[in-house]
């Protein structure tokens, strides 16, 4: 039930009469500086997601030669693919993005890839979320690219309150100058809010706990206001904590956060930014049953998200990106390995979706990339750019400092309805 | 970070328990001071003495009744037996499905958990956390659950003292790893087995192997090397019956032939694989590798450059003799300076416990607690292991969840006085504002989690 957020909300936020540091509560700084409606969310697929598993060409002609035993049914057979226009078709767990892709609100773009090319997870990673333009050059770039739409938003700076990490890790996506909560529920007693004042000051000139416990009471407040409104049945589960972020029961699991930060997005004074990382996509083996879950959970997730933000959602874009693909042949354990490129997706109400975006570049040996993976013939930095110009209006002066060096990845246009 | 060390150096108040140099060897270099343990008089001779002779915990007994990996394999074949036969039969599983493999996994992890709490050797014991880290394996994934605490006893705690070389061989071919890494069913094309049931490679094992166990990124490998070292790796797979770890080597599934790795031709067969793990354990860009981690884990999370430098010379010289290597990070001047490092939530739930430790018997269970905090008990989400780098782990909820759980832990805590505790745990690291918050607590459930809660509580 609601107890957990609420009794932990509720005791850090009788803090905020007590100590001077907590006064400017998150909601009065995020009011000040919230210029804008608009909501960006990113999904982050931590281990490679298969695009050509999550969007399946099943129309080319060369798919079953490379890998027929992962290739689910046609469209309209128990657990065929869900079609997606004649060529294409969503994994069959895919069910509440098929239904949003109905409705012309999701946009999976094909053959995608950042300018990464060596199948490292790691590396792939950190240029994911540095926006880095090649490896070599990623140790000058140390913040995330969305701390740094942060910093361009409309307002002061880097002000607190609008950027939000779910779940208790904070992504290199959102690490930098601009100052990011984050949202995890646990479930621990609560020491009282004369105890946690002094906790604040014994932290006070710290520079890494000081800033965090100072930020997390000034959500907590904001998100006890937010988020303990009664009944909701998502709510309900946050007292039950056992379980991982891959149990969609869980209180920590994807649906249950996503659930809860989409309630704090559309809130008038919330954040505006937000990101979740999932993880379970590196299906080295036995692919069709270990992607069955985790893209489950991501259906789930999306759909509570939509659900969440509610009017909102017209208000609100979300980026689902990975950090490359795999093989475009089955390998050995009827999994896949590392590849290139990939399918992202893009969505929201005012995402211009219901069409598969992208040029196929074809799956014949001849047409793959080192006659092994899927060829990429869209930059991930392109679709990021253009949504990120779409959704803000960003310069592209704005553009070129959120990604560095990236003349040669143009933002895509018409990503959203005018 | 220079600005840092320096304001907190100003602060330093030399208490009577611990000076400067003990607290640093009992909380840098150990898991946090235990105040039934006396603080050494030669505190860098005490760390030395942790590098010498067979590993305490394995001595301990405290590990003897666990099971081996074959046990492990033997109980997860059980497991999906019963599953399969209840299934047939049309049994519900809820009620009657009672696996072995999750109790052994518990077990396995209260024992290693509670053996870092107790052990007199934390320098020896952090070591074995961090080489068990370098060499990541998560229960969540591949049918590895009973698996861990095996390899842990197996593969890592024999070896953190000996040559890396070793350690690589035993981690390679434990099963924990073969299944993790999607080894088992990798099977040469041209291999019998290969050509009969037209099976192939899995490159997961070959590529992790040279990315994150040995030569990195910077050894410049194509995907033809990851491919070959794929190839090599074919046939090591797991039997139950081979005690004690499991591993098996099957013939009709290795590629047959040589293949070349990092400009290096290995011959077919198991030899094949141990030569060119060999190789890569030895290979220059190794020991620049783990010399970074070891000083970025011991040091500071941006490791200088002269320490890592120290230190893979020390491997280098050594042809990697991990002791070696432990013992070049003492002499490090950085690695003796307080307050560098930010503990992740098991370093700071383990310093918890020892330094409030819990009655025998009356141990919190520990395993939820660390799902909570974000760092599930061996299972990192990815091969590339838990981070040791404070911007993971300094997001406001998760700073403010281990503040609540320490407040709930310190409720369990009877008798000791909260000051003492604090003078006993921190020494000369305890700060006069910290020292004066705990003695004007409300009450010793107050004033110890302003203990937990201290910026010096959080670092080691």
């Amino acid at each position: 039930m609601a107890l957990t957020i609420s009794r932990r909300a509720a005791l850090r936020g009788s803090l905020m009469g007590l100590a001077t540091i907590a006064t400017a509560g998150r909601a009065q700084l995020a009011m000040a500086d919230a210029d804008t409606d608009k909501r960006f969310v990113v999904v982050l697929l931590r281990g490679a997601l298969d695009g050509m598993a999550s969007v399946v060409p099943y129309g080319d002609p060369h798919l079953a030669a490379l890998r027929a035993p992962l290739i689910p049914g046609q469209p309209g057979s128990a657990d065929g693919v869900l079609d997606l226009g004649g060529f294409y078709g969503f994994h069959p767990a895919l069910t509440g993005l098929h239904d949003m892709y109905k409705q012309g609100e999701v946009l999976p773009v094909h053959a995608i890839a950042g300018p990464y090319r060596s199948r490292s997870h790691f590396e792939a990673q950190d240029m994911l979320q540095t926006g880095a333009d090649d490896d070599q050059n990623m140790a000058g770039i140390t913040s995330g690219w969305l701390n740094r739409v942060l910093v361009e938003l409309p307002g002061a700076p880097g002000a607190a309150g609008r950027g939000l990490a779910v779940g208790i890790g904070m992504p290199l996506l959102l690490r930098g100058p601009a100052i990011v909560g984050s949202y995890a529920p646990t479930g621990f007693a609560q020491p009282s809010a004369e105890l946690y004042a002094r906790i604040v000051a014994l932290n006070a000139t710290d520079r890494l706990t000081g800033r965090a416990i100072r930020e997390g009471l000034r959500e907590a407040r904001f998100d006890q206001s937010t988020l303990n409104d009664g009944s909701d049945g998502v709510m309900d589960e946050m007292g039950h904590v056992a379980g991982t972020y891959h149990d969609p029961k869980a209180a920590n699991g994807f649906p249950a956060l996503a659930m809860a930060a989409g309630k704090l997005l559309a809130a008038p004074a919330g954040p505006r930014i937000a990101a979740f990382q999932l993880e379970g996509w590196d299906t080295h083996a036995n692919q069709m049953g270990l992607l069955k879950p985790p893209l489950t959970m991501l259906d789930n997730g999306l759909v509570a998200l939509k659900t969440a933000l509610g009017p909102d959602w017209k208000n609100t874009t979300v980026l689902v990106m990975t950090e490359f693909g795999r093989t475009a042949r089955m390998n050995g354990t009827r999994g896949t390995d590392h590849g290139t490129a990939t399918a992202a997706f893009l969505l929201g109400g005012s995402v211009a979706g219901g069409k598969v975006a992208g040029t196929w570049p074809g799956l014949a040996d001849s047409q793959l990339f080192q006659n092994r993976d899927l060829a990429p013939t869209a930059d991930i930095r392109s679709l990021a750019k253009g949504a990120l110009a779409a959704q803000f209006g960003f310069s592209n002066d704005a553009l070129l400092r959120i990604f560095p060096d990236s003349l040669n990845a143009a933002p895509m246009n018409g990503l959203l309805r005018a | 970070m220079l600005r840092f060390a320096t304001f907190r150096k100003a602060e330093l108040v030399y208490g009577p328990s611990m000076d400067n140099i003990t607290a640093q060897a009992m909380i840098r270099f150990g898991l946090g001071a235990r105040p039934d343990q006396t603080a050494p008089a030669d505190a860098r001779g005490w760390l030395h003495s942790q590098l010498q002779g067979a590993d305490p915990g394995l001595s301990s007994g405290r590990f003897d009744d666990l099971p081996t990996g074959a046990d492990a394999l033997t109980a997860f074949r059980s497991d999906a037996m019963t599953r399969k036969q209840l299934q047939l039969a049309g049994t519900p599983l809820r009620g009657n499905f009672m696996p072995e493999t999750p109790k052994m996994y518990q077990a396995d992890a209260k024992a290693q958990l509670l053996w870092a709490v107790d052990t007199p050797s934390p320098f020896r014991e952090r070591l074995v956390w961090f080489w068990a880290n370098h060499f990541s394996i998560s229960v969540r994934q591949g049918g590895t659950l009973g698996l861990v605490g095996p390899f842990i006893r197996e593969a890592i705690r024999p070896h953190v003292t000996g040559k890396f070389t070793d350690m690589v061989l035993a981690v390679e071919s434990h099963p924990a790893m073969l299944r993790y890494l999607s080894n088992v069913g990798s099977v040469g094309p041209n291999s019998p087995a290969g050509l009969r049931m037209k099976r192939g490679l899995n490159e997961n094992l070959g590529r992790e192997c040279m990315e994150l166990h040995t030569v990195s990124l910077a050894a410049g490998y194509t995907q033809t090397d990851v491919t070959n070292m794929a190839k090599l790796l074919t046939g090591w797979s797991v039997d139950p019956n081979n005690q004690p770890t499991g591993f098996a080597f099957r013939p009709f599934a290795h590629e047959p032939g040589g293949q070349t790795v990092l400009g290096r031709r290995f011959g077919g067969g198991q030899q094949g694989a141990i030569d060119a793990l060999t190789y890569l354990s030895t290979y220059p860009t190794t020991y620049q590798a783990l010399a970074r981690k070891l000083v970025r884990h011991f040091v500071a999370d941006d490791p200088p450059a002269d320490a890592v430098r120290t230190i893979a010379t020390a491997l280098s010289t050594t042809q990697g003799d991990l002791g070696a290597a432990a013992a070049a990070l003492l002499t490090l001047p950085e690695a003796w300076q307080p307050g560098q490092k930010v503990k992740t939530p098991v370093e700071y739930v383990v310093s918890v416990l020892r330094a409030a430790p819990p009655q025998p018997g009356d141990e919190p269970p520990l395993l939820p607690v660390l799902n909570k905090l974000g760092q599930p008990l061996w299972a990192a989400p990815l091969p590339n292991g838990w981070s040791d780098k404070a911007a993971d782990w300094v997001g406001s909820d998760a700073v403010l969840s281990r503040i609540d759980w320490s407040y709930n832990y310190a409720e369990r805590v009877q008798a000791a006085q909260p000051i003492d505790v604090a003078s006993q745990t921190l020494g000369a690291h305890l700060r006069p504002q910290t020292a004066s918050a705990i003695k004007s607590a409300g009450s010793p459930q107050e004033g110890l989690t302003l203990l937990f809660a201290s910026p010096e509580f959080q670092r080691r």
